[in-house]
């Protein structure tokens, strides 16, 4: 399978293509460069990869957690590629995009993510039958003090959240911690092929943000044109 | 060429096609206002959350309405600025990610630049130079236009635009969000000299606006009276009187000291009847061919930004890969098509 993946949700902006196995990957960090780096990146990782949208299977996306702008960002590039190509779209989570990178350390992860205004987004992800690292139960939003794990196999936790509150790695003192990881298109890419495989691909208006964070309690006054 | 036109800079979801043989192909909107009625105002984040929702479907809309697919495309345009800067980016990932897709060029549009050339799409288009009046929710200028790109801004409003104006003493007035074309609605029962309020700025010299005094003198006026339909209806005409009082006399000082022979009347007031009448009035006084959008095209649309668009990629213009949104962007940075654009 080939699938093209890429992710914008937090301050690195990643792009993957996925080959049969083989995975080509472009990465950078910024603050607010990824509307102007992305298309860009698209190009130069399928211009290596001799490739063209024709040639591949199906798209991935960073769904989000993440910071809302920057999520849609790749959300609306990856609905006008879908709606250009025909091409069918999986949205993967940041969360779950994560906990992959800790697939070979752990039978199970708690990943809390910065979320700012205090909070994180979070949720625990354990080893499946697919060898995988799956959800379990749902992911949340909130402040540190409202993580909690029940899981004993969790013997990491990762994510900027426990970079961004100390109180995080107090709760949890037992747990080998990863507190720089930040979510990359080649395990958007990974997952995505997998939900492509299980026939989840979705038509380009179906790619959509997952926020996580819906209220609108948050929306004061002043926010208001 | 056949250029689709992508428009998400506030509350309204919209696409069009513009054929550069055919004229206008397809335009279809989605207002927010239902959205943002219980705020009072436009919320931005609750803005860009709609446009990611809206806006694919109706692109496949307006293709099914032009009756072409995208392989019937030439080359894609979007608003690029100005506007609220994560509204803008919904539009411009999904137009540069459709454009990369299909190999198509793409072109950021200035917003106003389309509310500016919007007569263009009228059966008989105005031609250049002519003197624009803008008025709009965000902006109240004049300026000279020599030809797309081309722009002298000769006056602009110093605090409100003119239709913050009308949506601010909407408000005051207890009339229901959106308040500009209610207040215009009932002000048409008005009776007249029951009030009176300043023409802002009308005995300076220049071309500026000030609207931010006319609220103030409403507030005043309205301090202490019992607000019934009748006394809504009557200061709704007396500010309306004013405001276009003050346009009229502007447009006529403009015109007097460019010499130009047309007037365009462009942005959301311009749908507004009063103003309308008496900007014809003024062009039949003084020989001047004054043109209009379409009511439905002087508020924002999608036709204006293909029309645009469609002009700047005819002339060969193509923006990078970058994907484009700038809340401010003044409209003397622009450069006529083909000259490259900042
Ligand atoms: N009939 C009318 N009379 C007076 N004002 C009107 C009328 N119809 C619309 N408006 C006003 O026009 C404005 C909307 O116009 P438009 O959509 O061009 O502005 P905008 O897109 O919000 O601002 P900008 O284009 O400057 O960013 C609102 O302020 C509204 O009250
Ligand atoms: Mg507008």
């Amino acid at each position: 399978m080939k699938v093209l993946a890429i992710d914008t949700a937090t301050e690195q902006c990643s792009v993957a293509l996925r080959l049969e196995g083989r995975t080509i990957e472009e990465r950078a960090m910024t603050a607010r460069g990824h509307a102007e780096m992305l298309l860009p990146m698209v190009e130069r990782v399928m211009v290596e990869a001799g490739c063209t949208l024709a040639d591949l299977d199906g798209l991935a996306f960073g769904r989000g957690p993440g910071a809302f702008t920057g999520v849609r960002i790749a959300v609306g590039a990856i609905q006008g590629i879908s709606l250009g190509s025909g091409l069918p779209v999986v949205g993967i989570s940041t969360l779950a995009a994560v906990a992959q990178q800790f697939a070979g350390t752990g039978e199970a992860v708690l990943v809390c993510m910065d979320a700012r205004m205090n909070e994180v987004y979070w949720g625990v992800y354990a080893r499946g039958g697919d060898g995988r690292l799956t959800l379990q139960g749902t992911e949340g939003v909130g402040p540190a003090e409202s993580v909690f794990l029940d899981d004993p196999r969790v013997v990491m936790g990762v994510g900027t959240g426990f970079h961004a509150y100390s109180v995080l790695k107090g709760r949890f003192p037992g747990l080998r911690i990863d507190d720089t990881a930040l979510p990359r298109a080649s395990d958007i890419a990974c997952l995505g092929e997998l939900a492509l495989r299980r026939g989840e691909g979705l038509q380009a208006s179906g790619a959509q943000p997952v926020y996580l964070r819906d209220q609108v309690a948050w929306v004061s006054a002043a926010q208001v044109k | 060429m056949r250029v689709l036109g992508i428009e998400t800079s506030c509350d309204e979801t919209a696409a069009a096609v513009f054929d550069g043989e055919r004229g206008l192909l397809g335009a279809r909107l989605y207002s927010q206002i239902a959205l943002h009625a219980e705020y009072g105002g436009v919320v931005p984040e609750l803005a860009s959350r709609d446009h990611v929702r809206k806006l694919v479907p109706l692109i496949e809309g307006v293709l099914e309405d032009a009756g072409i697919t995208l392989a019937d495309l030439d080359g894609v345009a979007y608003t690029a600025g100005p506007g609220l800067a994560g509204a803008l980016l919904v539009g411009a990932s999904v137009a540069q990610g459709l454009a990369w897709a299909r190999g198509l060029p793409a072109v950021g549009v200035h917003h106003l630049e389309g509310h500016l050339l919007a007569p263009m799409l009228e059966p008989e288009p105005p031609e250049f130079p002519f003197l624009a009046l803008l008025v709009s929710g965000g902006h109240t200028l004049l300026a000279s236009v020599a030809s797309q790109g081309d722009y002298q801004i000769l006056g602009s409003s110093l605090d409100d635009a003119a239709g913050e104006a009308f949506d601010k003493t909407a408000k005051l007035l207890g009339l229901p969000y959106p308040g500009g074309p209610e207040l215009a609605r009932i002000a048409e029962s008005g009776r007249p000299g029951r009030f009176s309020f300043p023409r802002p700025m009308l005995h300076r010299p220049g071309l500026d606006f000030s609207f931010s005094g006319l609220k103030t003198a409403v507030v005043v006026a309205v301090r202490g009276v019992p607000l019934d339909d009748q006394v809504r209806a009557d200061v709704a005409r007396a500010f309306q009187e004013a405001v276009v009082d003050t346009l009229e006399a502007k447009c006529a000082r403009a015109l007097q000291a460019t010499g130009l022979p047309t007037l365009v009347v462009a942005g959301g007031v311009g749908a507004n009847r009063m103003l309308r009448a008496r900007l014809k009035a003024l062009g039949h006084r003084t020989g001047v061919r004054v043109y209009y959008p379409r009511p439905e095209f002087c508020t924002d649309n999608a036709a204006m930004i293909a029309y645009a668009g469609h002009q700047r990629l005819a002339a060969g213009q193509r923006d990078s890969l970058a994907i484009r949104a700038m809340a401010r962007w003044p409209l003397n940075q622009l450069r006529p098509p083909g000259e490259h654009a900042a």
